[in-house]
C-alpha cells in the first residue's frame, strides 16, 4: 500500500507540474498570430507516418539516421511498458497488462530488444558528442549550454535503457527463484540473469524494485525537464510534423492585410465599399516573437538543434552569417524572455529589444537564398524560410529599411515592370532577325 | 540550308485579330533583358515554331511577376504585380502559361491562385520532356554523343516544386554523358542567386555560393554544365570565367541544347 500511494504522489507531481508547464507554453502560443487552417486531415496522417513514424527525412543521413530511427521506434514500444508499469505503481499489481497474451510477450519482447539497440545508439551519440569533433553540432548559437543539454538528456536515456533491462533481468531471477509464472517475454534480458547468481529472492526482489522505480521516477524527471530545454523536441517533433504546411516548398503564404491594402490603392472606390473592422492594425512581417504565426513558434519549440538545416545553408558554407538553426533557436529564446513580462504586463509590453536586431541581425536575414535546403533538410519540415521573409517583410514594409541594390530593384520594377532599368519597349528585342534553319 | 525568318506573335496583335493561342510563353525580365538568356529565348522560341506549337508572347505588356520583390520583402509591390498580371491574363482569356524562368514558374504556379489566378502553368521543361515522350520531338543525338554533361538543378524547379527528373531525361537522350555532382537533386547547393540575391552584393563571407558550386562542377569535370534557370546560368557562367575554364566547358540552357542538336 505505500509503494502505491508514494506512486500515487509522484505521478500527481510530475503530471501538475507538467500541466503548469504546458499552460504556460499554451498562454505564449496565444501571443502569436493566426496561422493556416489545420484541415486536410488525411494527407496530414500521411505525412506523419511517413516523415515521423517512418523517419523517412531523417534516414537522408542514412547511417546515424538509422540510429536517430532505432531511437525513435524504441520510445514507441517502450511507451507500451512505462504504461504498464504506472498501472502497476497505481494499483499495486504486477505486470498488469500481461492479460493481453500473445500481444503482451509481442511488446514485451520488442520493449526488450529496442532497450539494448537504444541504449547502443545513444553510447554512440554521446562518443560523437564528447569525443568527436563533429562540426555540424558547432556553430555560432551552440553556447556550452546546449552540448551539456544534449549530454544530460542522452545520459539520462542511457540510463532509462539500462534501467529498463536490469529490471527485466530481475524481474525473470525473481520469478524463478520464487517459482512464479514468468509474463512476457525478453530475449535480451534473460542473458543477463547472471547478474543475480547467488542472490536470495528477497534480495533480487530489492534488485527489481530499484531498478522498477529508478526507471519510473527518472521518466517522470525527464518528462518535466523537457519542456525546459532542447528536447521539448521528444514531445512536439510528431505533433509538428502533423501541423506540416502542405504546400510545395516553393510557397510563400499570402499576407492578406497587403491585399485589402493593395486592392484599397487600385480601386479607391472600394474604399468606401469596404466594411470597417474593429480587427487591431496588424503589423506587417515579423519583428518580435508576437509576430510570429503559431506555427513558426510550434517549429522553433519542436526543434532540437540538430544542425542538419545550417549544415546544408549555402550562406552558411559560404561563412556567411545565416544559420537557420539559429534563427529557430533565437525565436525561441526570445520569447522565453519577453513571453512571461507579456503575459504579466499585456501585449503592448515592451522591454525595448526585439527579436530583429536585438536576437537576428540583419546582415543574417539578407543572406537567405530562399533555396529552401533547410527545410528540405529537417527531419521533421521545419519552415525556416519563411520566417526569415517574415522578418524581411517587417524591415521592407515596415522600416523601409534594406540593401541599397534592393532598394533600386524595387525601384524597377515599380517604374519599369523589370528588376533591371530597361524600358518596357525593349521587351521584344530578343525576338528580332529570328531564323531558324528548314530542314 | 534554307533559313526561314519568324516572327514571334504577340497576344495584342492575334487578340485584334480575333485569334487566340493554346499558350501563352511568359519570357520573363531575364529572357527579354538579359543578353545571356535571350538567347534561352530564342532558343525556346524557335523549338516551339519548330514544333507548330500555336503560341503568342505579351511583348511590351509583360511585365515582372514580382518574385523577387515578394522574396525580398516587399509584398505590398509583390501583390500590385500580380493582380496587375491577373487582370492582363484575364482580359486575354489565358488558360495555359509556359515559364522558361523557374523563378516565374514558382510564383505563377504556387503563389498567384491565393490572389485569385485561374490558370495553368508550365515549365519549359515539362512542355519539352512532353514533346518528346509523345514522339512529336525527336532529338538528333549526333551532336552531343561525346560531350559529358553536369545538370545543375535549380532551386526553384527541384525542391521547390519537385522537378528532378524530366530535365535529367531530356539530357539523358542528347546521347551523351550525364554526370551527377556529388550534391544533386534535392541535395543539390544553390547557385547563390536566388531570393532576390540577383540583385544585391553577397553578404561577408569567406566564400561565394557560386565559387562553392564550381568545385561541386570541376570534380566531374563535364564539357557542359546544363542549367535550366537564368540566375543559375548567370552564376554558373561566371563561375567558368572565375575558374578559367572557358576553354574546357561551356554553360547552356536545356533548350539551347536541344535547339542546337536540332540544329535549329
Amino acid at each position: 500500500m505505500t509503494k502505491q500511494i508514494v506512486f500515487a504522489i509522484a505521478l500527481l507531481v510530475t503530471i501538475g507540474v507538467f500541466a503548469y508547464t504546458i499552460s504556460r507554453i499554451i498562454r505564449f502560443f496565444m501571443l502569436t498570430r493566426k496561422g493556416f487552417a489545420v484541415n486536410k486531415l488525411g494527407k496530414r496522417l500521411w505525412v506523419t507516418l511517413e516523415v515521423a513514424f517512418g523517419q523517412t527525412k531523417i534516414f537522408r543521413r542514412p547511417v546515424i539516421g538509422l540510429m536517430h530511427a532505432l531511437v525513435f521506434w524504441g520510445f514507441c514500444v517502450i511507451l507500451f511498458g512505462s504504461i504498464e508499469m504506472v498501472i502497476d505503481g497505481l494499483f499495486g499489481v504486477e505486470k498488469s497488462l500481461s492479460v493481453l497474451g500473445a500481444f503482451y510477450n509481442f511488446m514485451m519482447a520488442t520493449g526488450d530488444i529496442f532497450a539494448l539497440l537504444v541504449a547502443i545508439s545513444i553510447v554512440v551519440f554521446l562518443i560523437r558528442r564528447v569525443f568527436l569533433h563533429i562540426k555540424r553540432f558547432e556553430g555560432i548559437e551552440m553556447k556550452k549550454i546546449s552540448h551539456i543539454d544534449a549530454n544530460v538528456a542522452l545520459s539520462i536515456i542511457l540510463v532509462l535503457m539500462l534501467s529498463l533491462m536490469g529490471m527485466n533481468a530481475a524481474y525473470l531471477k525473481w520469478v524463478e527463484l520464487a517459482g512464479h509464472e514468468v509474463h512476457g517475454v525478453y530475449p535480451v534480458s534473460q542473458h543477463l540473469t547472471w547478474l543475480f547468481i547467488g542472490m536470495s529472492v528477497d534480495t533480487v526482489f530489492t534488485h527489481y524494485q530499484i531498478y522498477w522505480w529508478t526507471h519510473i521516477l527518472l521518466i517522470f524527471l525527464f518528462a518535466n525537464l523537457l519542456p525546459y530545454s532542447k528536447h521539448f523536441h521528444v514531445f512536439m517533433s510528431v505533433p509538428n510534423v502533423f501541423l506540416s504546411r502542405l504546400e510545395p516548398l516553393g510557397k510563400l503564404p499570402n499576407m492578406d492585410n497587403v491585399t485589402r491594402e493593395v486592392k484599397l490603392m487600385m480601386d479607391p472606390n472600394a474604399a468606401f465599399a469596404a466594411p470597417a473592422t474593429d480587427a487591431p492594425i496588424e503589423r506587417f512581417g515579423v519583428k518580435d516573437a508576437e509576430d510570429v504565426v503559431w506555427k513558426s513558434y510550434f517549429d522553433a519549440l519542436s526543434c532540437t538543434e540538430c544542425g542538419r538545416c545550417t549544415s546544408v545553408c549555402p550562406a552558411n558554407i559560404t561563412g556567411k552569417k545565416l544559420s537557420p538553426r539559429k534563427v529557430m533557436m533565437d525565436l525561441r529564446a526570445r520569447m522565453k524572455e519577453k513571453g512571461p513580462m507579456m503575459l504579466k504586463n499585456g501585449r503592448d509590453y515592451t522591454d525595448g529589444k526585439s527579436l530583429v536586431r536585438d536576437y537576428i541581425s540583419e546582415e543574417e536575414l539578407w543572406a537567405c537564398t530562399t533555396c529552401n535546403a533547410c527545410a528540405q533538410e529537417c527531419p521533421i519540415n521545419i519552415d525556416h524560410p519563411k520566417l526569415i521573409v517574415d522578418m524581411r517583410r517587417y524591415l521592407v514594409m515596415e522600416e523601409g529599411s534594406a540593401p541599397g541594390e534592393l532598394k533600386a530593384m524595387f525601384n524597377n520594377i515599380e517604374n519599369n515592370g523589370a528588376p533591371w532599368q530597361y524600358s518596357p519597349e525593349d521587351r521584344l528585342v530578343w525576338a528580332k532577325d529570328l531564323e531558324v534553319n528548314v530542314q | 540550308m534554307e533559313t526561314r525568318k519568324i516572327e514571334i506573335p504577340v497576344m495584342a496583335d492575334l487578340f485584334a485579330r480575333g485569334e487566340k493561342p493554346e499558350y501563352l510563353f511568359w519570357v520573363g525580365c531575364a529572357g527579354a533583358y538579359d543578353d545571356r538568356y535571350k538567347k534561352v529565348a530564342r532558343a525556346f522560341a524557335k523549338i516551339l515554331v519548330h514544333l507548330n506549337v500555336s503560341f503568342a508572347v505579351l511583348g511590351k505588356e509583360e511585365t515582372c511577376t514580382g518574385d523577387p520583390a515578394r522574396r525580398a520583402g516587399n509584398e505590398m509591390l509583390f501583390q500590385m504585380q500580380a493582380l496587375q498580371n491577373i487582370e492582363l491574363f484575364k482580359a486575354y482569356e489565358v488558360k495555359k502559361v509556359i515559364t522558361i524562368c523557374p523563378h516565374c514558374y514558382n510564383t505563377f504556379k504556387n503563389e498567384y491562385p491565393d490572389l485569385g489566378a485561374d490558370f495553368e502553368v508550365i515549365s519549359y521543361i515539362d512542355i519539352l520532356n512532353k514533346f518528346i515522350d509523345e514522339g512529336k520531338l525527336s532529338i538528333n543525338t549526333d551532336k552531343f554523343k561525346n560531350a559529358k554533361i553536369t545538370y545543375h538543378d535549380p532551386c526553384y524547379l527541384g525542391r521547390a516544386n519537385g522537378i528532378y527528373e524530366q530535365p535529367r531525361a531530356i539530357l539523358k537522350k542528347l546521347g551523351g554523358e550525364l554526370v551527377e555532382m556529388e550534391r544533386n537533386r534535392s541535395f543539390a547547393l544553390c547557385c547563390g542567386a536566388g531570393g532576390a540575391q540577383m540583385f544585391k552584393e553577397a553578404e561577408h563571407g569567406n566564400k561565394e555560393v557560386f565559387l562553392e558550386r564550381m568545385d561541386d562542377v570541376l570534380k566531374v569535370d563535364p564539357n557542359i554544365i546544363a542549367t535550366a534557370c537564368p540566375f543559375c546560368m548567370t552564376m554558373m557562367t561566371d563561375g567558368i570565367k572565375y575558374k578559367n575554364q572557358e576553354e574546357k566547358m561551356r554553360n547552356l540552357d536545356i533548350a539551347e541544347l536541344i535547339a542546337e542538336s536540332l540544329n535549329l
